[in-house]
């Protein structure tokens, strides 16, 4: 059973040079400069490849604007569970998403940009499945399809095949007013599991494990075997963390950094300045991972490991583990570092040696871009 | 009156024969027979004793196999009906098997190797009743070491990851020979490399350290050097890739892994636009292999058994597998491996009839043939990549815009950002019109990957009709994008469920396996 939201305001700033389109001000800008909302098209879009597999699916959604347009467009028919207000509010699309779940939805699908993922993920429970068919101005989260009908053929092979494998992807947004002002600082807000199609033929004779939960799961051995006792580890935020926390056998704040010692947790979601303190106390060394997409290492999601934390670790500062897949999705693009402190910045860049598995690791160029030139790489 | 001429079709009508044909089992009768084996002659028996006798306990059967009782008739109907319900090697244009070299093999060679005298031979028959074969296999390694520029080669290994496995495990005991094989621990490869180089490496004890391409798609010397350090046993390299490019530095890149101690591997899998043209001794290698099964003429791994030649500088020349042929005098004879070699990886002298298939082409082609060769081999793909590129959807990442060896590594991202429709749907729908699907990508780089590999057996017009029925697939898949996603639809097996493949709860490779894990399936 599929599920389907829709941000009738999503992506309704982006043509309209508002970058964003949070906020019921710039939503009545965009309006008065022409701008139509393309959630509806772009989900319709996604649904008619559902339908051209299987005309007589019925999709569980929200009604009018919020799904049931969209669905009805497609020519599949809708099983309304839950009524918006009007106008929508980002309220009702967590409310929207907390109903579809709780009537079994097992995957969700919702049109939109980063704040739409937001706002469905805070009424999800974890274990369930979304899936976002890209239509919003800013999608700096690795949870959308790469098209819409790209996510409408997922959706299909999801119904087809009684499900497919799923992974976990960082939900992240930038802060819309800072961006108006050149400014890129996206924060991870949560997780979801995302469905995940490995190519079929790449599961066959390769040098990495077809199933990418799997590959985490063995870089973060591998970053678990490199690490050494007495050696204070802090652990940054994001699902290959909570994975090499697994590994130790520790409990993992989600969002927030951890500092371990010899299998302990000392503070769990540290703050910078306690981060300090554990520093000050003995060798320490920050492990961290890649976000997904867009290949930031340190500046966005884990502000806590500042600059002042970098300097202080000293001349090996960093640990990261990834599995190698994250780094041939940047598709040739570099690492990123932005600490705030442009000296600090320059000497972690170059390369830097990734943990990819027991006995792997990959070496990968690290650049330290302004902060418009990450939101150039970002984009 | 001249005769009508039909217009040649835009595409051929490709149809799979479908013969419901049961398993050979299922089609035995008890009592019936192809053939009465004559009985032993009376002389024979005589000589020979009982040999049944003869055979340890353990091994001599209980009961006689239950093999299928049929006649004659009837086993060959069976086979051939089996071999109507597939693409079949001979029919298909098969380029896009891509990074599995598949090439014309003469028909002709394959008569020259049903001749008793290679086909009744023993491996182990004396070798003075074999001086024709071991001079065969003596003067193949001969023209391989000509052809890399190496001192020696071994045709021992099966090629493929048993020859990659012989490259590392020389190296591995290259080191140790000389006390370093404590302090290097570390091999290094690329992400473009075959997966088999990291994967040898590794299963011969190494961390393995992988590096990402520059940002124009090139191998990285700059990352190279920083990987580098007196704890490297070896660079491990393909070149060219297989998604087409080759390393232009390779010299340097050489260069700086000597500067360290470390040894330098040189993966020629895809050596068929090379040939002739460089060779890996020209940019300092110590050890490199072919594949003699796909460079040089012989069925293709899957269609038949995989030959490897490993060739080496003398440095290296100790630790080569074997046993091997040599030369004395005008004498050819079979020597055990020495004591520092790394020993059998392969049985016997490795697979001579695939040996003498590529001997047979190397002297029926002569040097230049071999250049031309990999020229038309260069050309063919060149050509073929301008024809692939004009399909709106298709593109080729990384190195964009530069010219390719012998093969590309495409990708229909932008058409499946567009519909939705993947590599490899589109790979079995080229089924329907009687092409070759692609299978095969490794390592997992370009995002909906397509690899071709025209090779030089393909003519200009084979290549326009490929490149045509993929402008057709790529046209369907935005136009009837559900006529694409279900593909097949004039085979004799239509989708698939992949997934069981992947899941050992699933999978049955066995008859007997299958039985036991679909009781239902079976009624049993």
């Amino acid at each position: 059973m599929i599920g389907l939201i829709v941000n009738p305001v999503a992506g309704i700033g982006g043509p309209a040079g508002l970058a964003g389109s949070d906020g019921t001000d710039v939503q009545r800008r965009a309006g008065e400069r022409g701008a139509r909302p393309r959630a509806a098209e772009r989900a319709a879009t996604a649904l008619a490849v559902v339908a051209s597999a299987r005309p007589d699916e019925r999709i569980v959604t929200a009604a009018g604007p919020m799904g049931a347009d969209a669905v009805r467009a497609a020519g599949l028919e809708p099983i309304v569970v839950w009524h918006p207000r009007t106008p929508t509010s980002p309220s009702d699309t967590t409310a929207a998403a907390r109903a579809l779940a709780d009537v079994g939805v097992e995957l969700l699908l919702f049109a939109g940009g980063d704040g739409t993922a937001r706002d469905v993920a805070a009424g999800l429970p974890p274990t369930a499945v979304a899936l976002g068919i890209p239509a919003g101005v800013k999608m700096y989260s690795p949870v959308f399809a790469i098209g819409p009908s790209a996510a409408g053929a997922l959706a299909a092979a999801w119904l087809d095949e009684r499900g497919l494998p799923t992974v976990e992807r960082e939900v992240l947004d930038v802060d819309e007013a800072q961006l108006r002002r050149a400014r890129v600082e996206p924060r991870l807000y949560a997780t979801v599991r995302v469905p995940y199609r490995a190519g079929r033929t790449q599961a066959r004779k390769a040098a990495t494990p077809a199933d990418e939960r799997a590959a985490v799961r063995l870089a973060a051995r591998g970053a678990v075997a490199r690490m050494r006792p007495g050696v204070r580890y802090l652990l940054g935020p994001g699902g290959t963390m909570a994975d090499v926390a697994r590994e130790l056998g520790v409990e993992a704040t989600p969002l927030g950094v951890d500092v371990v010692l010899d299998g302990r947790v000392l503070v769990a979601g540290a703050s910078e300045q306690e981060l300090l303190d554990e520093i000050g106390r003995g060798p320490a060394q920050a492990v961290v991972s890649i976000i997904g997409g867009q290949g930031f290492l340190l500046g966005r999601g884990n502000q806590q490991l500042s600059a002042r934390v970098v300097e202080a670790l000293g001349d090996d500062p960093l640990l990261v583990v990834a599995p190698e897949q994250k780094l041939i999705d940047l598709e040739g693009r570099p690492l990123l570092v932005d600490t705030g402190d442009a000296s600090v910045d320059a000497r972690l860049a170059g390369f830097v040696r990734v943990v990819t598995g027991p006995s792997t690791i990959s070496i990968y160029p690290v650049h330290a871009p302004e902060n418009e030139g990450a939101a150039d790489h970002a984009a | 009156m001249s005769l009508p001429i039909a217009p040649k079709p835009a595409h051929r009508r490709f149809h799979q024969a479908r013969w419901d044909e049961p398993v050979i089992f299922e089609l035995s009768t008890p009592g019936e027979r192809g053939v009465l084996v004559t009985s032993i002659e009376p002389g024979v028996r005589d000589a020979v004793g009982d040999v049944v006798a003869a055979l340890p306990d353990g091994l001599a059967r209980q009961a006689a196999p239950a093999l299928p009782e049929m006649g004659q008739m009837r086993v060959l109907k069976h086979y051939l009906r089996l071999s109507q319900e597939n693409l079949g090697a001979d029919f298909n244009v098969d380029v896009g098997q891509g990074t599995c070299t598949m090439k014309y093999a003469p028909k002709v060679n394959e008569r020259l190797i049903a001749t008793p005298k290679l086909s009744a031979m023993h491996p182990l028959q004396d070798p003075a009743d074999a001086q024709g074969a071991l001079e065969i296999i003596w003067r193949t390694e001969r023209m391989l070491a000509e052809i890399s520029g190496m001192d020696e080669v071994s045709l021992h290994t099966q090629g493929g990851s048993a020859a990659i496995w012989a490259n590392i495990a020389m190296i591995r005991a290259y080191h140790e020979a000389n006390g370093d094989g404590e302090q290097r621990r570390e091999v290094i490869t690329t992400i473009f490399s075959h997966p088999s180089n990291a994967a040898a490496a590794k299963a011969a004890g190494y961390d393995v350290i992988t590096l990402h391409p520059d940002a124009d798609g090139y191998p990285d010397l700059a990352a190279l050097k920083r990987a580098l350090s007196p704890r490297t046993a070896a660079i491990m390299v393909t070149n060219p890739e297989d998604t087409g490019i080759y390393n232009p530095a390779i010299r340097e890149w050489v260069d700086a892994a000597h500067a360290v101690g470390a040894l330098a591997s040189y993966d020629q899998a895809n050596a068929n636009g090379i040939l002739g043209i460089t060779r890996a001794r020209d940019a300092g290698f110590d050890v490199c292999h072919f594949n003699v099964h796909k460079t040089f003429g012989t069925p293709h791994g899957s269609g038949g058994p995989g030959t490897g030649a490993n060739a080496v500088s003398a440095a290296l020349a100790p630790f080569l597998p074997g046993p091997r042929v040599v030369r004395e005098g005008d004498r050819y004879e079979v020597r055990e491996a020495g004591p520092q070699s790394i020993g059998a990886i392969g049985p016997f002298h490795g697979v001579v009839p695939n040996i003498v298939r590529a001997y047979a082409w190397m002297m029926a082609l002569g040097a230049e043939g071999l250049r031309a060769v990999a020229e038309t081999a260069v050309l063919n793909n060149n050509y073929l990549m301008k024809r692939i590129l004009e399909i709106p959807g298709a593109s080729a990442p990384y190195a964009t815009g530069r010219r390719r060896i012998e093969q590309v590594r495409y990708s229909w991202q932008e058409l499946f950002e567009e519909t939705g429709i993947t590599s490899e749907e589109i790979g079995i729908r080229a089924s329907d019109f009687g092409m070759h699907y692609w299978t095969s990508h490794h390592p997992y780089v370009v995002p909906q990957p397509f690899t071709l590999e025209p090779t030089e057996s393909y003519s200009k017009a084979e290549l326009d009709e490929y490149a045509d029925v993929l402008a057709e697939i790529a046209r369907e898949a935005r136009e009837t994008p559900e006529v694409v996603r279900t593909a097949p639809h004039h085979q004799t097996v239509h989708h698939t469920h992949h997934d069981d493949l992947d899941d050992p709860e699933r999978w049955a490779v066995t008859w007997r396996a299958y039985r036991r894990k679909y009781p239902q399936a079976v009624g049993a």
